[in-house]
């Protein structure tokens, strides 16, 4: 992937596909470091399955049987020194509590890190596409205040006007730029 | 700085448009996200397609959504469109610039860009 945003989309539409109501995605960034973390409360997965998402040959699709997401992010993040881990508590185990926390640390300073690229295409993005779903974003930056958004508030605003209604995507996309600074990714 | 206050007043706008969208979305244009797609540049171009279906008013008659992978991922990315009484038209490594061709010639002017289409391109 070019841009680590792209790869924090795919790894949440798995989290939209595990049937999670609300999507946290958090980033902290230091000098030094970028820490990404992708919480769902979706259904989660057990212990025998948690073992092979990271292995480029495991997917629960049936059309073919190869799952490029977690690997390629996981190979990303370890290129730079990094990492990436994966917990999660299935619904058929923990029916109060379920669901899948992908974290990642980035090293920065390493030649084959990858820069962050375009978070609010992602965000927007996201929600074009699940309109139905919850979404909070935060982006902790060293070079700028937290970046926020959360469509919770959104939606308690908008009531049954959908998130994917063409004036709301733009607001949202007009929303997270100012606070970026409207710089270009 | 936007605020609240501006979300509030396009819910405002919107409310009475609400349910002419219900029931609508005689043509669709579904965009593969799955990975394939996303690694091969398909967000720019479903925010294309978003943005040119808002932007021309067409919202109302044309609807822009997402999928997974559809199993020809060298061909990412791949955009399908639906046309109620039509046949399934799948263009293939599209760019922004490509989708901005297909949305005039095709979804409004109706005619299929073949060039652009898995046809054309299977050589």
């Amino acid at each position: 992937m070019k841009e680590l945003s792209l790869n924090i989309l795919d790894i949440t539409e798995n989290s939209v596909k595990a049937g999670a109501t609300l999507t946290e995605i958090l980033l902290d960034e230091t000098e030094t470091t970028v820490c990404i973390v992708i919480r769902d409360n979706g259904c989660g997965m057990t212990e025998d399955i948690l073992r092979s998402v990271t292995d480029p040959f495991y997917t629960t699709r049936t059309t073919r049987k190869v799952g490029m997401g977690l690997p390629l992010f996981k190979m990303e993040a370890e290129q730079t020194g990094g990492y990436v881990t994966v917990e999660s508590k299935a619904a058929s185990e923990f029916p109060e509590e379920h669901g899948t926390t992908v974290t990642a640390l980035f090293y920065k300073s390493h030649l084959d890190y990858t820069p962050l690229g375009d978070l609010t295409a992602t965000v927007t993005t996201l929600i074009q596409g699940h309109p139905d779903v919850d979404f909070l974003f935060e982006h902790r930056r060293t070079d700028g205040p937290t970046v926020s958004l959360d469509t919770r508030e959104l939606r308690a605003v908008l009531e049954d006007v959908p998130l994917d209604s063409f004036d709301v995507i733009c607001w949202i996309e007009g929303a997270l730029r100012e606070q970026y600074g409207n710089r270009s990714p | 700085m936007k605020s609240l206050a501006e979300l509030q007043a396009i819910k405002e706008k919107m409310k009475s448009k609400v349910v002419l969208r219900e029931g609508s979305g005689e043509t669709r244009i579904v965009v593969g996200m799955a990975t394939c797609g996303i690694a091969a540049g398909a967000r720019p171009v479903l925010g294309k397609f978003v943005e040119l279906t808002g932007s021309s008013g067409l919202s109302d008659k044309v609807t822009v959504s997402q999928t997974g992978c559809i199993g020809i991922c060298q061909f990412e990315p791949v955009v399908e469109i639906f046309e109620a009484g039509k046949e399934k038209t799948t263009y293939v490594k599209m760019t922004p610039e490509k989708a901005e061709r297909v949305f005039n010639e095709h979804i409004k002017g109706g005619k299929v860009v073949s060039e652009y289409t898995i046809a054309a391109n299977q050589s």
